[in-house]
């Protein structure tokens, strides 16, 4: 069954690439690594749940209204916590266990609101729909998942490279100082990075949370520790990097599970992780790193 | 005597785990303040804390060797990976001491000699009170000693400055190299005190949330001097008890310290300078 295995992998991959590429923008704009991002994961899926179960809008919206709220989220982060450590120009650990901290609330609060047991998506919500390709099982869902994921993606690409904005944040990310000076609104940037960052994290925890068909308060600690091993495969701060990295964690992921043993799926991306950052600290597809001193 | 006795039995777990946080939270604080930020304590005091029970029930040896092994098994592994790991600096360190943890968590979840998922179960109880107080005051006496000798100022320079520690003629690998032995070590001890007090240990007690607990104790308290690991891990122990009138929401708590004491006390809430220009003023304001 190795075609059912990499469409599974191909749906993980795209969606660990969304993840990550939220995180590494985060990392190469403000360069903070935010670990709250598997957090706002987590809400954007329990966002979407709601909207669906409570005030039974159709899916589609709750996505768009799950990217909102996940996105405000992020830019509360940035303006409430981030912002006043820039302000003070805090050693760069510093804003990495603030999100750690943020992470604590945002899980426990969910626990306390939703209970610790898995939920899910009212059947009646999903897109149903399965067709066979030979042995293999493809399902509505599993497309959906992929194309809202490269869409995305490719939207985010393209604004990166062709718009005035895009410009502008690859300026921030060379160097915010200079790119000040240059007249780029530097502070109002970050909070738009923040935004769109957190949007994209939600989004995947909505798309993981239709996949797995479970959503839990802890959802978020195992992709944010995944997002760390794809960012560092694909070069801190990397957006093409991350791409590839989520895929390639993906088809690693799912395939050691399928051909190995069930617990190794882990065991391989974090033992890949391991590796890459002893021999290549700037990751399979980074610029070698300048020396800061 | 009775009053004690009561007390002793309900809280004795409580003070045993203040102790041994107390432990973790130095055993962070010695590579924080050679300017490494290690998330691999946690996995360190797991090793200590596997190692040293699998000695015990296995083979049943003397208590005192069975801790000595559980500090000296994790700081080899310290050794070993090391030299590769420690050539990493700021987010990248904290990346990879994270990853290496989560290594060893899943190993210990897929051996079968550790219990799998499981864990060890009927750990006979060897931990004494008067144990983790003396290794407690050994610890904190070994590092004042430590922070005033060449190795203590050495670690300083390589915090403040790097590159000029290096030029000052400073072997900047290998002091980091024993900062980190050292740091394991000393986790690795805690973890053997801590298995043998809590008959029961299992892959999940040594997760990232773990080494963030840690982490979140020694931030808490302050990193200028030795006290404040220790009045941090006191905190964070306790927290849970008094706050046990949150239920679900408990956990809200530690969270919103971390953030809140990154935010308005960057030094964390022993800061000894601070506290003594407080007093100053109030001093001032009653003349």
């Amino acid at each position: 069954m190795l075609e059912q295995q990499l469409l599974n992998a191909l749906t993980l991959g795209s969606v660990y690439a969304l993840f990550a590429l939220g995180f590494t923008l985060v990392f190469g704009v403000l360069a903070v690594i935010n670990l709250s991002h598997g957090a706002v994961f987590m809400v954007g899926s329990y966002a979407a749940l709601a909207l669906v179960t409570r005030f039974e809008t159709p899916l589609w919206l709750a996505m768009i209204g799950a990217m909102l709220i996940s996105g405000t989220l992020g830019l509360l982060i940035d303006v409430l916590i981030l912002k006043p450590l820039r302000a003070r120009n805090a050693p760069h650990l510093i804003p990495m266990i603030a999100t750690i901290g943020v992470s604590i609330m945002l899980t426990t609060t969910a626990q306390g609101l939703f209970g610790a047991e898995a939920l899910r998506f009212p059947d009646e919500t999903l897109p149903a729909g399965e067709f066979v390709i030979g042995d293999v099982h493809v399902r509505a869902l599993e497309i959906a998942i992929v194309a809202i994921a490269f869409i995305l993606m490719a939207v985010l690409f393209t604004i990166l490279k062709r718009s005035q904005l895009g410009r502008a944040l690859r300026a921030i990310a060379e160097s915010p100082k200079a790119a000040w000076l240059l007249g780029i609104n530097v502070e109002g940037l970050f909070h738009v990075t923040s935004f769109v960052a957190a949007a994209l994290g939600g989004i995947a925890g909505v798309l993981i949370g239709l996949d797995f068909n479970a959503i839990t308060p802890g959802m978020g600690q195992p992709i944010l520790h995944k997002g760390i091993a794809v960012i560092i495969l694909g070069g801190m701060g990397d957006i093409r990097g991350a791409l590839i990295g989520g895929l390639f964690l993906g088809f690693a992921e799912v395939l050691s599970k399928a051909y190995l043993s069930s617990q190794m799926g882990d065991a391989v991306a974090f033992g890949l992780l391991f590796l890459i950052l002893m021999v290549r600290p700037s990751g399979l597809f980074g610029r070698k790193l300048e020396r800061k001193a | 005597m009775e009053g004690f006795n009561d007390f002793w039995s309900t809280y004795s777990t409580l003070v045993f785990t203040v102790g041994v946080h107390a432990m973790l939270a130095l055993s962070i604080w010695l590579t924080l303040s050679c300017g490494l930020l290690s998330l691999a304590n946690a996995a360190f005091m797991g090793i200590g804390a596997y190692v040293s029970a699998l000695l015990t029930l296995q083979l049943d040896g003397p208590f005192a060797a069975v801790l000595l092994a559980g500090g000296v098994a994790p700081a080899l592994v310290a050794l070993i990976i090391g030299a590769p790991v420690l050539r990493l600096s700021g987010v990248y360190l904290a990346m990879a001491t994270l990853a290496f943890g989560e290594v060893v968590r899943i190993t210990i979840l897929n051996l079968e000699i550790t219990g799998g998922p499981e864990g060890l179960n009927g750990i006979p109880l060897a931990t004494e009170g008067w144990h983790i107080a003396l290794l407690l005051a050994l610890t904190v006496y070994g590092l004042a000693r430590l922070r005033r000798s060449k190795v203590g100022r050495a670690f300083e320079s390589i915090k403040e400055d790097e590159v000029a520690a290096r030029l000052m003629g400073i072997n900047v690998d290998r002091y980091k190299l024993l900062a980190f032995v050292l740091g394991a070590f000393i986790a690795g001890v805690a973890g053997a005190l801590n298995a043998h007090f809590t008959f029961f240990i299992s892959p999940r007690e040594y997760g990232f949330e773990n080494a963030v607990d840690i982490l979140t104790m020694t931030v808490l308290g302050g990193t200028s001097s030795l006290f404040g690991p220790i009045l941090g891990a006191t905190i964070l122990a306790l927290l849970p008890e008094v706050l046990r009138f949150l239920h679900d929401f408990r956990a809200l708590v530690n969270g919103a310290v971390l953030v809140l004491v990154v935010l308005f006390l960057p030094k964390g809430i022993w800061e000894p300078r601070r506290i003594r220009a407080w007093l100053k003023r109030n001093k001032g304001d009653r003349a």
